[in-house]
């Protein structure tokens, strides 16, 4: 059922986050990303253009990869959402944290939230993947200090199972 | 334990970074009551502004303020420029416009969304003028004039004459010319500006937090211009910095600009900058125009060069611009030991957006003709280019060398590490598989480039813009200076504190690995503070990161202050022990006599006695344990009167051979290989040094292949957002090998160089040359860039026939 909603009105929404539950009124036109940085205080969260194509926004919404800077909040009503704050509780996400060092995966840091969580998502659906398919999934992402080599490697090591 | 300098430890930002928990500018709210900025931006190149009207704007919900060129004319003076042409350069348009994305307008508002709905409703009237974007027709005395209290766009021009070059062009066996052009193209790191400025009237006091990292001559530049003795504009940086790769260290316009907006809407104000903004109006490298002219002899040796190089800056100069034209001033021969040397520089203003640094800094510009003039000339003289490239290499035993433009080479071994790059990237034996491919119509190609990589900038060479009588008139400039200070509180715990602003290379990790050597404790015990702030931390007027100048320079600052620490620790082992402190070292958390180990005593003792019991410290030593150190190298002197300058105290060296096929159908290459040799003296920590290589190479490669600010002749952007701006991704990378050789400085006191520019300088130039190599059945010149599949098609098409000589 669709509702009008007048301008500047907001709607309530109720999402869980990093399992933690969370209900707020939002203006329809609120960006997801901004809803997470400015509302609930989640700055872990980066905005990188605004457009889609950097990735670094990118969070988990019920297990998919998506970029929140091309979703509106109300568009997260109901759903499960996973941030880079969240990966302290996620096993792919803590080998891959420890891979993503030992590879020198990061530099400024500020694209690897956005790079993890796709990354988590990724080797959640494709636990074996070919050097290729790795590139292939990291190309929806730009990082400008790595050359993405060491991240290429840290995404491997932890297909392989090598990691702690 | 004591070996840390030189090993590959695991940094210690990273956890913070994974966890969500860095603090960038954006994550920040310093200040209660912060409300938010949106900037109207010019849509037209170049245009009078007539009227500007905000009533409608000022009413909206939210809105506190909206500022207009007036108000920056109120609040502020021109930015001081580093050229005489007196230049007005406000942080926004005051009564006309001179690029696409010129700020016009601000609204300050409760929100970013309430200030963007507010900026829609302002209405401003211009009147459009013609515009000009390209560097030649800029020049022409016909163009349209941008700044008309100067009425020419030369902002900036000089000539230079090193050694005997008619000499030597009379005399040589012949001359080879040519022209180049080179891009414009950015930085494009993934954290956009960000500023967040406060204003408390009563002090007249502006505090600015922003992701600007230095160098911090622009604090001069930027308190000047809003009227202000310096200590009443509070600079503040945050440790994490999403990248920058030289963009955000130019002056950001945006702090004055910001704090003007506070001071008038007595709020502190936030502004982030959007992506399509950053594209538009931040910054970028300077598109240029090389001619060159060689004079050579037919057995390849090199007499002259004669170079006119021209950057467009865009439509305001700002600072440290013209200094594109003038960081590589001192190696613009490269490696090579050519003696003679005339130049011309030019700085042009068109209606594009003003420039500044990049990673590379005027090497991608300088090496791109550099080096591609090099095969070139191989070609006419049918050699092969790696023979003529070695043949002209300045020899091992020449250090340091002395170019004729008065840089001192510190050290090297370039035909070492030449010879490391062919062979690893089996150059002969790619020859002979190159004859065969081109008999089956398959274009392989090679090439080679080698290039000096400057690092730890010399203030003064930005005065070579300056003519000597000029540079007569003002205190002379030098140096490099940083500075540091490391403390040991009343618990034994260790502080480092630093002024390098690092945006991602792990400074804090090597600072820990320094002070934990020199002091003897653990590494992760060490707590580096990587926050800037002018008022409180130990800078310099160089403080900051640019010019690769960590490793040279900030890195001996620690170093220096480091040593400090441990010398008053051992004089009050000395004075307690009875021990000479030459005799003592620190071992175990203790300072032992070296001959004699019963006689020691521990760090605790001596921390302690520094802060609790200063009655028991040597006769005249002060209490406490907090010493700042400042460093410079004296090798970073004022331009000389003949216009020489040492323009960067340790010089660096790459040798890269990339291997390619091109598909002549499409024009598509396809890199194979990329070997690449580096010289940066003794590594600090060689993980984080890869990083910085191939950080650095992904960027030369974006630069050779896929990134340019793209503008139509009326000015307008024409690569405004991700999806046309393209960067390299994953897949784009190529194979890359890194093989180093650590030749010393003599002048670091860890004979540390710089690194991490290099393969930007060098990627645009060996990419070109490895494609021009495939195509030599063609007979294509590659003199621009990016080298897109339409490029490369389009001059294969030129060409009518192919002929396929039987000898390949």
């Amino acid at each position: 059922m669709i509702k009008k909603v007048e301008s500047k009105e907001k709607m309530k929404i109720q999402t869980v986050i990093n399992g933690k539950s969370y209900e707020k009124e939002v203006e329809p036109r609120k960006l997801f990303s901004d809803f997470l940085r400015e509302d609930v205080g989640l700055t872990g969260t980066h905005v990188g253009c605004e457009h889609g194509v950097c990735g670094a926004c990118t969070v988990l919404m019920d297990g998919k990869a998506v970029r929140s800077c091309l979703m509106f909040a109300v568009q997260a009503d109901g759903t499960k959402i996973e941030t880079v704050e969240g990966l302290v509780n996620n096993k792919t996400g803590r080998s891959l944290k420890a891979a993503f060092s030992e590879h020198h995966a990061l530099q400024c840091g500020f694209c690897t939230p956005g790079i993890l969580m796709s990354s988590v998502e990724f080797l959640n659906e494709n636990p074996q993947p070919e050097k290729q398919e790795i590139k292939e999934m990291l190309s929806g992402h730009l990082c400008r200090c790595t050359g993405y080599t060491g991240i290429v490697e840290a995404v491997q090591q932890t297909t392989d199972g090598n990691s702690k | 334990m004591t070996d840390k300098i030189g090993h590959s430890i695991r940094r210690v930002e990273d956890a913070r970074l994974m966890s969500g928990e860095g603090s960038y500018v954006d994550d920040l709210e310093p200040f209660a009551n912060v409300h938010h900025a949106a900037i109207l931006r010019s849509p037209y190149a170049h245009a009078n502004i007539k009227k500007i009207n905000a009533e409608q704007a000022l009413t909206m919900e939210g809105v506190v303020e909206v500022l207009t060129g007036e108000d920056i004319l109120e609040h502020t003076k021109p930015f001081p420029v580093g050229v005489s042409e007196p230049i007005n350069y406000y942080s926004m348009a005051v009564d006309k416009v001179r690029f696409v994305g010129e700020p016009v307008a601000v609204v300050v508002a409760k929100d970013r969304y309430l200030a963007e709905d507010a900026v829609d409703a302002i209405k401003v009237e211009y009147e459009p003028l013609d515009a000009v974007v390209d560097i030649e027709e800029a020049m022409q005395h016909d163009a349209p004039v941008l700044h008309e209290n100067i009425g020419t766009n030369i902002a900036n021009q000089r000539f230079y004459d090193y050694g005997n070059s008619d000499k030597a062009f009379e005399e040589a066996d012949m001359v080879i010319s040519h022209k180049f052009n080179f891009p414009k193209y950015s930085a494009t790191p993934v954290e956009n500006y960000g500023v967040i400025a406060d204003y408390t009237s009563s002090e007249n006091q502006y505090t600015v937090w922003s992701n600007f990292h230095g160098p911090f001559t622009l604090h001069t530049v930027m308190s000047a211009a809003l009227n202000v003795p310096s200590n009443q504009l509070r600079l503040m940086v945050p440790k994490d910095i999403g990248g920058s790769y030289g963009i955000k260290s130019g002056m950001f316009p945006y702090i004055v600009l910001m704090g003007v907006a506070a001071r008038k809407a007595g709020v502190p104000v936030k502004w982030t900058e959007d992506r399509q903004e950053n594209l538009l109006a931040s910054s970028s490298g300077t598109d240029r125009v090389t001619w060159i002219d060689a004079a050579v002899n037919k057995d390849g040796t090199i007499l002259g060069m004669k170079m006119k190089m021209v950057d467009n800056v865009g439509g305001y100069i700002r600072a440290p611009e013209p200094a594109s034209l003038y960081r590589t001033h001192s190696n613009t021969l490269g490696a090579y030991k050519i003696k003679n040397l005339q130049m011309e520089t030019v700085a042009v203003m068109t209606n594009k957006s003003p420039t500044g640094l990049i990673r590379g800094y005027g090497g991608q510009q300088l090496y791109f003709p550099l080096e591609r003039m090099m095969q070139h000339i191989a070609k006419k003289l049918d050699m092969d280019a790696a023979e003529l490239v070695e043949k002209n290499l300045i020899p091992s035993d020449a250090f340091p060398y002395e170019t004729p433009s008065g840089g001192i080479y510190d050290s090297g071994n370039y035909q070492k590490a030449l010879k490391t790059a062919l062979d690893t990237a089996q150059y002969n034996e790619f020859r002979q598989k190159q004859k065969e491919a081109w008999k089956k119509g398959k274009y392989l190609g090679i090439g080679l480039a080698a290039i000096v990589e400057p690092s730890g900038s010399n203030m003064g060479y930005v005065t070579v813009a300056l003519t000597p009588e000029e540079r007569e008139q003002s205190l002379p400039k030098s140096g490099c200076a940083e500075g540091a200070t490391v403390s040991i509180d009343p618990r034994g715990s260790v502080t480092v504190r630093i002024s390098t602003v690092p945006s991602g290379q792990g400074h804090e990790t090597v600072a820990a690995q320094i002070v934990s050597e020199v002091l003897n404790v653990e590494a992760d015990k060490v707590k580096v503070i990587a926050e800037m702030d002018t008022a409180t931390n130990p800078w310099s007027v160089a403080s900051g990161s640019y010019s690769s100048r960590f490793a040279p320079i900030g890195s001996s600052a620690i170093y220096q202050a480091a040593q400090k620490v441990r010398n008053k620790l051992l004089r009050i082992a000395e004075h307690q022990l009875g021990e000479p402190f030459q005799h003592l070292t620190i071992k175990n958390g203790r300072a032992v006599a070296e001959e004699d180990e019963t006689k020691q005593i521990s760090l605790k003792r001596l921390i302690g006695t520094a802060h609790w019991n200063p009655v028991d410290l040597p006769e005249g030593m002060e209490p406490g344990l907090h010493e700042s150190a400042f460093y410079t190298i004296s090798a970073a002197k004022a331009p000389a009167k003949d216009d020489t300058v040492n323009g960067s105290v340790t010089y660096g060296f790459v040798a890269d051979v990339v291997t390619v096929e091109v598909d002549p159908d499409t024009g598509e290459v396809e890199i194979l290989d990329y070997v690449t040799v580096h010289d940066a003296g003794k590594l600090l920590n060689p993980t984080i040094a890869n990083g910085q290589i191939l950080g650095g190479l992904a960027h030369g490669l974006g630069g050779a292949m896929y990134e340019e600010l793209a503008y139509d002749d009326n000015g307008q952007l024409l690569s405004g957002s991700f999806m046309d701006y393209l960067c390299p991704t994953a897949t784009e990378v190529p194979n890359i090998t890194i093989e180093h050789q650590e030749t010393p400085s003599p002048l670091t006191p860890l004979g540390a160089k710089g690194l991490g520019e290099g393969n930007t300088m060098s990627a645009p130039a060996v990419i070109a040359n490895a494609v021009t190599d495939a195509l030599t059945p063609f007979d294509i010149m590659i003199d621009d860039l990016p080298l897109s599949p339409d490029r490369i098609w389009r001059k294969i098409q030129e060409k009518k026939r192919v002929v396929v000589k039987e000898e390949f």
